[in-house]
């Protein structure tokens, strides 16, 4: 098992490698630079600036500074918020995101699952075609269509909720963003799961539990929901991947102080440091939690194992 | 005379479908005394399987079941849902084809066998335990104390339907209905699950409703034997009287279905087409990133000689390297020792210098529903390798060579538009032999080409087979586990065990004249020795 964790963690430094590579230089092709701003600088001052931040050296030398600092775990000091550091502000930032998209996967998954196993069992009825309509719908419209509707809705129109802000994480406050962020999981996974179910009710394991007496509710609990949800498990990798990128498009509407947020305005600033900053971070959490789902994977189903 | 055990009453069912009812069973009567082995014997499609699962009410919904099945004078059409729940896998209980699918791969083997026992009879814990085991230990499961906390990937098939076997008999059932219980297991392996159920069935004193296509199982297994064509009974009867002397011509079609005959040996002295010097293939089981990476040598250092116009059988078990060397033999796998074809030798030879060899090596695989592009017609299948090796054809001459090869396998060459779906096992078999031969081969690889077959179309097609290579003086190596295929179609056959050859020779030496342990063994469990003795 650790020498399978060890394996995975290795084959994720080449990958972390390219997505550092392409978006530094990626970056440094979009036109601009992080002091333009809507009054010119003096270019004195802004000859110092470039090279108070190594921004007049040569590109290659550049891409190798800021390599070893990333080495060192230093992510440099952000070129907008001129008191924080990129970690200060990703630590900062991290909390918020971290807690919008757990509760949107933790909601993806309470209400997708149902709703893809009510689905199966009542294959090709109303209620079949109804709930996977609707997911279909919250697969069709994606979030920031859908974010700015129930926020005039829910929030302006009817003044349940507040249409936005964080408020210290309050409860009203979190209701919109991670239902918006959740819906189009909601969807995948329902789906998902009608699929996956109408599978193994199909199954000749499910065929000897009724053979030996069972009724359809133990035959459903103990024998077809877990293997069942190993597809959706599989399919959480992605899923988080998902919700992250989701998130920066969410925390921006919402005006969230997640990473996300961090993320649009230092692109829109070419703030090179903290869009590099978010990026390799996103890019070593899909690659944890890629490993952490395969793991858990291995808990689900006895027949994958990784240790030797 | 007392009343039967189980009743079966002019029972009937259609399948109602959108395009309209199916009649799978129509009209079938019949009955099972207690203690009695009921075989009820018939080719796919006959509705034989259909009736069992009717018995069990594990039908699907759209299928509607008339007439009466009654155990013990109870009419189980009539019974509630609930009723019905406690009889099944406690007053009777069913045993499936598909060992290695039927136990749910996510629970220990204990707990399947144990949630039976809990269902019927309340027990649980230390006392469902102590009766688990004592099941395991009954139906030869080793080390019971150990293997019951196994998941069901660990054990092998045979093991796994022993397991199925612990499960149906866990509540000691007055009925057990066994649904080609033995078809997707060895020959050996058969022969021990069958000397199980004849051991238990004695134990316990239950009746077995025997449903098989192989007829050589019902003369040693069944006291009774009824047959089923197109969902109705055609003959039934004890099943001496019914094999001695059939009445029905299907049941003569089927008796006369066991192929029969041998291949004439070639000539000692014909050309050499391909061989094979301590051919050894092996597998990496594990890599490592230091270190030496594990290996699993599959084929142990084999040689072969194949001359123009033979026919090698290559017998053996599931795992013992049969259709690994096959493709080593053809290149498609890598391998280590010396093969030549003709006078090249291919030992080195990778794909691009396989191409042009590949026109003359052909192969036909086993699985007709697998082997087959869905997306292509047959036309498409057929001549899409006159592309590769014959560019110089235009598309009239392309469809010429297409339609000469359908009818070389008796297939109507208007089928060239339609797509694989729309045919029969045995006809896209002949599809697969099209395709192979329309490039005009002299050498065929048939890998279990009949094994997914009815007896009666295997027939057919081991005709055609035979038919093809006098034709064109193909020359075949021939990998099956059916002895009887085997025997009607070898000139020399090579017994393999653990990717070793144990013993080969002449067809006639092998069959009548076996030396080693193995091959007595396997020739025993195939029951083709009592067949002669019958004969």
């Amino acid at each position: 098992m650790l020498s399978y964790i060890a394996k995975r963690l290795a084959m994720a430094i080449p990958t972390l490698l390219i997505v550092i590579t392409a978006s530094f230089f990626l970056m440094r092709v979009a036109p601009g630079g992080p002091f333009d701003g809507e009054r010119q600088l003096p270019p004195e001052i802004e000859a110092n600036l470039m090279a108070a931040y190594h921004l007049d050296e040569p590109l290659p030398m550049q891409y190798l500074r800021y390599m070893g600092n990333l080495l060192q775990g230093d992510f440099g000091p952000s070129f907008k918020y001129k008191d924080f550091s990129v970690t200060d502000l990703i630590a900062q930032g991290f909390p918020v995101s971290l807690e919008l998209g757990g509760l949107a996967i933790l909601l993806a998954l309470l209400l997708g699952i149902p709703m893809g196993v009510m689905a199966a069992l009542k294959r090709n009825t109303t209620v079949d075609y109804l709930l996977m309509g609707t997911a279909l719908g919250g697969i069709a419209v994606p979030n920031f269509v859908i974010a700015p509707l129930m926020a005039l809705f829910f929030g302006v129109i009817l003044g349940w909720l507040p249409v936005g802000g964080w408020n210290g994480g309050a409860l009203p406050n979190l209701v919109l963003p991670v239902v918006a962020l959740a819906i189009q999981q909601i969807a995948y996974i329902a789906r998902m799961m009608r699929a996956s179910m109408i599978e193994v009710l199909g199954s000749h394991f499910i065929r000897t539990a009724r053979a030996k007496g069972l009724n359809e509710r133990q035959v459903i609990w103990r024998h077809a929901l877990r293997p069942a949800m190993l597809p959706v498990l599989s399919y959480l990798g992605p899923a988080i991947a998902g919700i992250i990128t989701g998130s920066v498009v969410i925390e921006q509407i919402f005006g969230l102080p997640g990473i996300g947020r961090y993320f649009v305005q230092g692109a829109l600033n070419r703030d090179y440091t903290l869009v590099m900053g978010t990026v390799v971070f996103y890019g070593i959490l899909i690659v944890l939690m890629n490993l952490i789902v395969d793991l858990l994977y291995s808990l689900f189903d006895p027949q994958i194992r990784y240790d030797d | 005379m007392s009343t039967p055990l189980l009743e079966i009453d002019n029972l009937k069912v259609d399948f109602e479908l959108p395009t309209g009812t199916v009649s799978a069973v129509k009209g079938v009567s019949f009955t099972i005394d207690q203690g009695e082995t009921v075989a009820l014997v018939g080719e796919s499609g006959s509705g034989k399987s259909v009736t069992s699962t009717a018995l069990m009410r594990l039908l699907p919904e759209m299928a509607k079941i008339s007439g009466a099945i009654r155990l013990d004078g109870e009419d189980l059409t009539q019974v509630s849902a609930s009723r019905m729940r406690r009889l099944r896998g406690n007053e009777f209980s069913m045993i499936f084809q598909e060992p290695m699918t039927s136990l749910n791969p996510l629970h220990r083997i204990g707990r399947q066998i144990a949630e039976v026992l809990h269902r019927h009879r309340g027990l649980s814990g230390s006392k469902a335990r102590a009766r688990v085991l004592e099941l395991l230990h009954q139906v030869g499961i080793p080390e019971p104390e150990r293997r019951i906390s196994s998941y069901p990937h660990e054990l092998s098939g045979g093991q796994r339907q022993r397991v199925m076997i612990a499960m149906a008999l866990a509540c000691e059932p007055r009925l057990l209905i066994a649904d080609e219980p033995t078809t997707a297991l060895d020959v050996t392996v058969q022969a021990q699950i069958l000397e199980l159920l004849r051991d238990l069935q004695q134990r316990y004193g239950m009746a077995i409703l025997f449903i098989t296509h192989d007829l050589s199982l019902v003369r040693r297994f069944a006291e009774r034997v009824c047959v089923m064509r197109y969902g109705e009974l055609v003959e039934a009867g004890e099943t001496a009287t019914v094999f001695n002397d059939p009445q029905h011509d299907y049941t003569r079609m089927l008796l006369d279905a066991e192929p029969r005959g041998s291949k004439a040996a070639v000539a000692e002295n014909a050309p050499v087409l391909l061989s094979g010097q301590d051919v050894r293939v092996r597998f990496t089981t594990k890599k490592r990133l230091f270190g030496k990476d594990d290996h699993f040598e599959a084929v142990r250092g084999i040689d072969l000689t194949v001359r123009r116009g033979q026919t090698v059988g290559i017998v053996g078990e599931s795992g013992s390297g049969k259709s690994t060397f096959g493709r080593a033999l053809l290149r498609l796998l890598k391998s280590q020792g010396q093969l030549r074809f003709e006078d090249t030798d291919i030992t080195d030879f990778d794909k691009s210098h396989m191409r042009p060899l590949r026109s003359r090596m052909q192969v036909v695989f086993q699985d007709p529903f697998g082997s087959l592009s869905p997306r292509m017609t047959v036309g498409e299948i057929i001549s899409e390798g006159l592309k590769v090796h014959f560019p110089e054809l235009n598309r009239r001459e392309r469809e010429a060579r297409v339609i000469e090869s359908l009818e070389e396998v008796a297939l109507d060459p208007a089928m060239r538009k339609r797509y694989p779906h729309e045919f029969s096992g045995g006809q896209r078999q002949r599809i697969a032999i099209a395709r192979a031969l329309v490039l005009k081969p002299d050498f065929l690889l048939l890998d279990e080409p009949t094994s997914a077959l009815d007896r009666s179309v295997q027939m057919t097609v081991i005709e055609l087979l035979r038919h093809l290579q006098q034709k064109y003086n193909l020359t075949y190596v021939f990998i099956s586990h059916d002895l009887a295929v085997v025997r009607a179609l070898s000139d020399t056959v090579l017994v393999m065990k653990e990717g070793q050859v144990v013993e080969q020779g002449s067809a006639e030496s092998i069959f009548q004249t076996p030396r080693e342990e193995y091959t007595k063994a396997l020739l025993k469990a195939a029951f083709l020795r009592e067949m002669d003795s019958a004969a």
